[in-house]
């Protein structure tokens, strides 16, 4: 079943295809470190729209669409448009990629994070395993 | 969206007198200290006071070079307060003196802070010249830079587009005399940046030339330029496919091979060019193994002839190959060069014990996991492949799988 990207049903298809990640649980398990995903305004975005995960060591310990504020501070902020985020997911774009041309932009240790590439490649991988629709269907 | 970089280059016979009338007040030079017992550094320095440029020095970067040796040469860097810095050595010296040159304009930072994230505003007080005296790493052509954190015992593959060099001065009499296996530790390195530059995944339009031709000239000159170091026609082809190489990986990206090599050589302490060089015929099968890695393109570039131990370019009219004909090929050429120049072909070779091998296996896959070169590859290994391609390279049978 597809899931529209954004969304709590998205976020929870993605939180699932984490933790039965053989790939990702190997190459992250000395990961410790938590997201936020933001999908800035634009195409049909209106408001910011935020992904919280909790990263721990291979897994996912928490993973939900931000209603309003969470109130949580995460280690890491990676923002941009939705259109950068489709083209990573469909790997037409690679992600180290997109944070060194600032396509995506971070926020935190970048340093951390390029001591974890393969994690990161793996955690794409999970994001690209969702079966994903980014449009909402319109009715006839 | 992506970037070519270049530093202005100088090359050839006597690029070394560009120095003679180069603007400023004050320059720096960082190397280490064998060049500086060996008179390079007064090389250098005699050019520049020529110029009316105070000179000063820090000759203490040793091979590998840890993130204490760049803070003090940063230290000793900004209380002589120059205008230019001037990395001269292999590519210990060009490396650290990127590193200095940051935290010279920016106090503020750490060196395991620079990242293609952070906007440095390099230029604010010094430039930078990177004079090799290797013709290997290519760091003269490129903006990455890698460091040692001795307390975790690992590499740290460090940069930013910024801290390209402002101009490159490659004078191949700088490399004249280099004993042998040092010019064929570092020429294989050049043939793994191009092997690795052209068939990685960041490949790009504006690098492929520069690989191709890079690999061309490998063939032809590293054996020259062993047998006979003195040899000035293969010296001058060498280093000017070390910055060729560089410029064509340094805006692509190495691959698989250089993750490896870059393991093993912070675990078992060989030289960097001999790993990764070790280790491309490893990883060129693995990648063909599932046809990802542009064999063919190479293989026919390079005129390689058909199967074979001892293969040699250019011995043979153009060919054309698939992907899995093309790999073995070229890795039957770059074997050949190997023995050829008398390069291990295996870990085993380099006399690492296979007890001590196997001890250190899970700590090999942590690294080259950990090392942002493992995701260009064209074709990535999971754990228990890279594990797999460690041991393979132990001892050398063909990768299978």
């Amino acid at each position: 079943m597809a899931h529209l990207f954004p969304s709590a049903d998205w976020v929870a298809a993605l939180e699932t295809a984490i933790n039965h990640s053989p790939a990702y649980a190997s190459s992250a398990k000395t990961w410790e470190g938590d997201f936020h995903f933001v999908i800035e305004p634009g195409e049909r975005i209106v408001e910011p729209v935020k992904i919280y995960l909790d990263l721990w060591h291979g897994q996912c310990r928490g993973a939900h669409l931000v209603d309003g504020s969470d109130g949580a501070t995460p280690e890491f902020i990676i923002s941009g448009p939705l259109s950068v985020y489709r083209r990573i997911f469909e790997k037409k774009l690679d992600p180290i990629q997109a944070l060194m041309s600032r396509k995506l932009k971070l926020q935190g240790n970048m340093g951390k994070v390029m001591r974890a590439v393969k994690a990161t490649l793996d955690l794409v991988n999970c994001a690209a395993s969702v079966e994903t629709v980014y449009e909402v269907e319109r009715e006839a | 969206m992506w970037f070519f970089k270049s530093p202005e280059i100088v090359f050839g016979e006597a690029a070394l007198d560009y120095l003679d009338e180069l603007p400023g007040r004050r320059a720096f030079i960082v190397t280490d200290p064998t060049l500086h017992a060996l008179g390079f550094t007064e090389r250098v320095a005699a050019r520049l006071r020529k110029a009316g440029l105070e000179t000063s020095c820090f000759a203490e970067v040793e091979p590998e070079p840890s993130l204490e040796t760049v803070y003090r040469g940063a230290a000793a860097i900004r209380e002589f307060a120059p205008d230019w810095i001037v990395g001269l050595g292999g590519g210990s010296a060009m490396d650290a003196a990127k590193a200095m040159w940051v935290l010279y304009e920016r106090p503020d930072l750490r060196a395991d802070e620079i990242s293609p994230l952070v906007t440095l505003g390099l230029g604010a007080k010094a430039r930078l010249i990177a004079i090799p005296t290797t013709s290997g790493t290519g760091s003269e052509a490129t903006w990455a830079f890698v460091l040692t954190d001795t307390a975790e015992g690992r590499k740290l593959g460090l940069g930013s587009r910024e801290t390209l060099p402002t101009l490159a001065i490659v004078d191949p009499a700088l490399t004249m005399g280099l004993p042998s296996v040092i010019t064929a530790d570092t020429g294989l390195d050049v043939l793994a940046h191009a092997v690795e530059g052209y068939s990685g995944l960041w490949r790009n339009d504006f690098s492929d030339g520069l690989c191709l031709k890079a690999m061309e000239m490998v063939f032809e000159y590293l054996p020259r330029a062993v047998a006979d170091g003195n040899d000035t026609e293969a010296r001058e082809k060498m280093a000017n496919a070390a910055a060729i190489a560089g410029l064509g990986f340094g805006n692509a990206m190495a691959a698989l091979a250089h993750a490896m090599g870059h393991a093993l050589g912070a675990v078992f302490h060989q030289p960097h060019g001999r790993c990764v060089g070790m280790y491309l015929p490893y990883t060129i099968e693995f990648v063909a193994r599932r046809g990802d890695g542009r064999y063919a393109d190479i293989a026919h570039a390079l005129h390689l002839p058909g199967q074979g131990e001892g293969a040699t370019p250019r011995t043979a009219a153009p060919c054309w190959m698939d992907e899995a004909e093309a790999a073995t090929a070229l890795v039957a050429a770059i074997r050949g060069l190997m023995r050829q120049i008398g390069a291990p072909v295996s870990a085993a070779g380099m006399g690492i014990s296979l007890a001590e091998h196997e001890a250190a296996l899970e700590r090999l896959c942590d690294l080259a996991e950990a090392d942002t070169q493992i995701v260009t590859s064209a074709r990535i290994p999971d754990r228990d492949e890279l594990a797999a391609l460690f041991r393979y390279a132990y001892d050398g049978p063909t990768v299978d799988f």
